[in-house]
This record gives C-alpha cells, structure tokens and sequence, in this order.
C-alpha cells in the first residue's frame, strides 16, 4: 500500500514548515509554498512524511493511503 | 432578381440550425411560440408511464458533452447525481467569459429552451430543486427569466420550481464549486475537492452543475432523440455547439456550427476576416493561441484542439489580424485574469501578478534581452498548483503565446515593443469599472 501526498492550496499559507521536515520530496517555490516533487512517498520517507503533515500549521499537507483496488 | 451569398462563403449545413432554430428578430421567444417553433415538451411518455432516468440513457447515447468549456459527458454526469436521494440541479449561465456571448443569447432570446432542460434534468436526476445561476448584475436579464419562469409556471410545466439566482459577477464565480459554495451561503469562491458537487454539493446533496447550452442541448434531444442527435457533428464528437466569433472578423457574433466544422470555416461564417490574420484564439481565456494557418483546417473538437495544445472552451474563436500585437494582447487578458483570482491559492495569488508583470514586461517594455526568459520560467511554477483551474487557464494562454508569437517574443526582448502594441485591443477585457468585486 503506498502512501500519497496532496496540498490543500486554499489551506496552505506557505509556513514551509514542510519544506524543512521532507526536504526530499518538497521545496519551496519563490513565494514560499510547497512544490511536491512526486505525489507518491516512498515506503522509507513515510514517518517524516507523518511528521510534516501533523506539523503543518494550517494543516494544508494530507498524507492519504492511495485506495487499494477493489477485490 | 436573386441575390446570392458571396461563393467564398460555406454552406449552410443542412441539419442546423437547431439550438437557434426560434431565434427571431429581436425578441424573446415567448412559450407559445416556444411550443410552436421546438415541439411540447412531454416528461411522461405517451403510454403515461413514468421513467425519467430513461432520458439519461439517451443523453449518453447522443454523446452530449458539456458546452461550458469541461467537455464532460453530460450523460455520465447525470448517472453520477441520479438515484441518490433528494438532489439538486444547477444551470450555470453566468458566462464568466467576457469573450463569450452565446449562454447570454439563448437565456435571453430562447430561455424556454434553457428552462426545458432544466426540468428535463431534475426530472431524470430526481431533483428536488432547481437553481437557474446568472451574473447578478444583469437586471434586464434576471427579469426577463422570471417572466418566462411565471408564463411556465401558469401553464404547471415545471413541476420542481426554478429559481432564478443572480451570484456575483467575479470570473472564477462561475466555476461550479464557487456557485455551490455561493448557494450554500457562503463566497463565491472555488472550494478545495473532493468532495465534488455531484458527491456533495448544495445543502450536501448531490448536485448537477451544467452549462445552459448544454441543458438546451438536452431539450432537443429529449424531444428528437439521440440518433437526431448524432445527425449532425462526427461520430466521436456529435452534434452542434454554438460558438462566438470575434476580433477581426467582417461580422463578429455567435453562430450555431456542427461540431468538427474547421476553424476557419467559422471564420467565413463569420463573414471572414476583415483584414489578414496572423492568429486565432480558440477557447477564449482558457483557451490556445494557434497560428492561423494551423488553426484553420483544424476541426473544432475537443480532441482536435487538445492535439495543439488547446482547448475548445465554451467555442470562443477571436482572429488576430497581422497589424496587432498577439503578446500585448495576451498580456492584458493574463493582467485581467491575475486580478480576477480569489486569492486563495499562494501560485495563484503570487503567481499570476508575476506572470501579468512578465508578460507585461516582455510585450510593453523588453529590449534587455531577458524578458522571454522570465515568462517561460513562471508557467511551471504556476501550473496545476491551483484548487481550481483558474491559474491553469492563464498560464495555456500564455503558453500558447510564447510558441505562436515567439518570433515577436525574441524581437520585443531584443529591441523593444513593434507598432502592434499601439493597436486598440482586440481581444475583450472588461474594465473596473464593469466589475461587481464582492464575493458575497
């Protein structure tokens, strides 16, 4: 099961509090808001990405388990 | 003694006009002549037996499509919102784009055509209640709607009440989370999705959002059917759309074309160009810029358009006569649209003053030789960031200008503004002044 991100742009107000938690998958453009690299998080970045999205002060990041296939 | 067409002009189609069959001269069309001119309208089959999702099944076999720039098929929509519980339908014909004029001729000379559907779709969707949304500021337009919803209400043709609701006149207003939100009470701001209209919507209800014309379209279909429907247009892009043509064209309106029609067949409807073109833009503000000799043999579908980098919009077609200046003309429509965000989304709201700026910088000012640059790098970082796709809409235009005019880019970014930019605008722009700037 892979892990996904998102950012809720209406929410986000470029804190970049994200940016310096998972550096590795999110930078900041000129104005400070996130850019995510890739929307899937790779199994091993999975906690900091736990971590960045409950830090996040508007909580703009989700961190969503990418739904499962129906049987 | 008969007078006939100039023979540069194309031929009529045969199986048009259909949406704009009842246009007279100058007037609404009143219920009668409605009638007369379209067919009663029957939401009981002749046996008397009722089953509205019936006409579900037929929109899907015409393979409408939506006709507010989305191209989404209609029929789907409907399945999506149908049979689940008390529902609710919106028609949006608070025509954002200022470019456009065709959702305001058919709710303001054919509106029975428009209120047909609207019942059709709450019938098949079983809709509880229906909402017909137009910018607020158009009086004149409101009042005439009411009128044409109290002559139906006297003949008890709408069984679920339409009501008339002007929303604010703000571009990204008219996008359909925006009017939920508005309907909901709250600005007429774009919301953050899911949940969608159809999941969750007015009152958290499922809710269908459509275009005006393409409920009209609906209206036809459920009186004629869809394989009438398929008569006209190609097989994988059916029937007819009505398109606003504007910019240097000899006479500039909306016209009613079967959709695969060559764009530049809708410039010879339109009279042809009223001097030599160098470019159209199709799709209006969220549209693509095309040289024209690429644009014109190009069928006007949305896969045709899509294939270079455009869209076909809600059928806007302006031509760019040689003589103006595509890059000024573009930086006043991404100036416009910069203003026009809901300022929700940081992209949006730092991105596009800068792409504005830019694209300012490089059509008004350049000469430094690194104006071209600085529009080309912004485009990425706005891209695909927004919760709408308001700031997509700009940066495809501006796209579309860096290839279609980038031999003016380079000469601008080297030397300095051509005499183009003198020219009045071409493309429409609404001032401040127009504008209704609440939210609420």
């Amino acid at each position: 099961m892979s892990h996904q991100l998102r950012v809720n742009p209406i929410a986000c107000s470029g804190h970049g509090v994200c940016a310096e938690l998972l550096p590795e998958i999110i930078e900041l453009d000129p104005w400070g808001y996130p850019i995510l690299r890739s929307a899937t998080v790779p199994p091993a970045l999975v906690p900091h990405a736990q971590r960045a999205a409950a830090t996040c002060p508007t909580l703009a990041l989700i961190l969503q388990r990418a739904q499962s296939r129906r049987p | 003694m008969t007078v006939t067409a100039p023979p540069s002009l194309p031929a009529r189609s045969a199986a048009l006009p259909r949406l704009l069959a009842g246009l007279g001269y100058q007037e609404v069309l009143s219920l009668t002549e409605h009638e007369r001119r379209y067919g009663l309208l029957w939401l009981r089959g002749p046996s008397g037996r009722r089953r509205p999702e019936r006409l579900i099944d037929i929109v899907e076999a015409a393979g409408l499509t939506g006709r507010g720039g989305a191209g989404f098929p209609t029929g789907r929509k409907m399945r999506s919102v149908a049979g689940r519980g008390e529902t609710v339908v919106v028609a949006n014909g608070a025509e954002g784009e200022p470019a456009s004029a065709k959702d305001r001729l058919l709710l303001a000379r054919l509106p029975h055509l428009v209120l047909d559907g609207i019942t059709l779709a709450a019938d098949a969707v079983g809709a509880t209640e229906a909402y017909l949304c137009v910018h607020r500021q158009e009086h004149d337009l409101i009042d005439g709607l009411a009128a044409a919803v109290a002559e139906r209400r006297a003949a008890g043709l709408d069984p679920v009440p339409i009501q008339i609701t002007g929303i604010p006149g703000r571009y990204v207003s008219s996008e359909q989370s925006s009017i939920v939100q508005y309907l909901n009470g709250g600005p007429a701001k774009p919301t953050f999705s899911p949940p969608r209209p159809h999941e969750s919507g007015v009152r958290g209800r499922p809710t269908l959002v459509n275009n005006v014309e393409t409920l009209a379209h609906v209206a036809l279909i459920a009186r004629h059917g869809d394989r009438w429907f398929r008569g006209a247009g190609l097989s994988s892009a059916p029937g007819s759309m009505l398109v606003t043509v504007g910019g240097a064209v000899r006479w500039p309106g909306v016209y009613e074309i079967e959709l695969g029609t060559g764009a530049g067949e809708v410039i010879m409807l339109a009279g042809g160009p009223a001097e030599d073109l160098q470019a159209l833009l199709i799709g209006g503000y969220f549209g693509a810029w095309l040289p024209v000799e690429v644009a014109w043999p190009l069928p006007m579908t949305q896969a045709g358009m899509r294939a270079v980098g455009g869209a076909l919009g809600a059928g806007i077609v302006v031509a760019l006569p040689g003589s103006s200046c595509g890059l000024a003309e573009t930086a006043r429509v991404i100036r416009y649209l910069a203003d026009q965000s809901a300022g929700q989304c940081g992209p949006c709201l730092m991105g596009l003053p800068a792409l504005a700026g830019a694209v300012a910088d490089l059509a008004f000012q350049g000469g430094r030789g690194r104006t071209v640059n600085a529009v080309t790098a912004l485009i990425p970082l706005i891209e695909g960031r927004g919760a709408c796709r308001h700031p997509d809409g700009a940066t495809q235009l501006a796209r579309s200008a860096m290839r279609t005019f980038i031999g003016d880019a380079r000469w601008h970014d080297h030397r300095g503004p051509c005499d183009g930019v003198r020219r009045a605008p071409l493309v429409p722009v609404p001032g401040d002044e127009e504008g209704d700037w609440d939210w609420i």
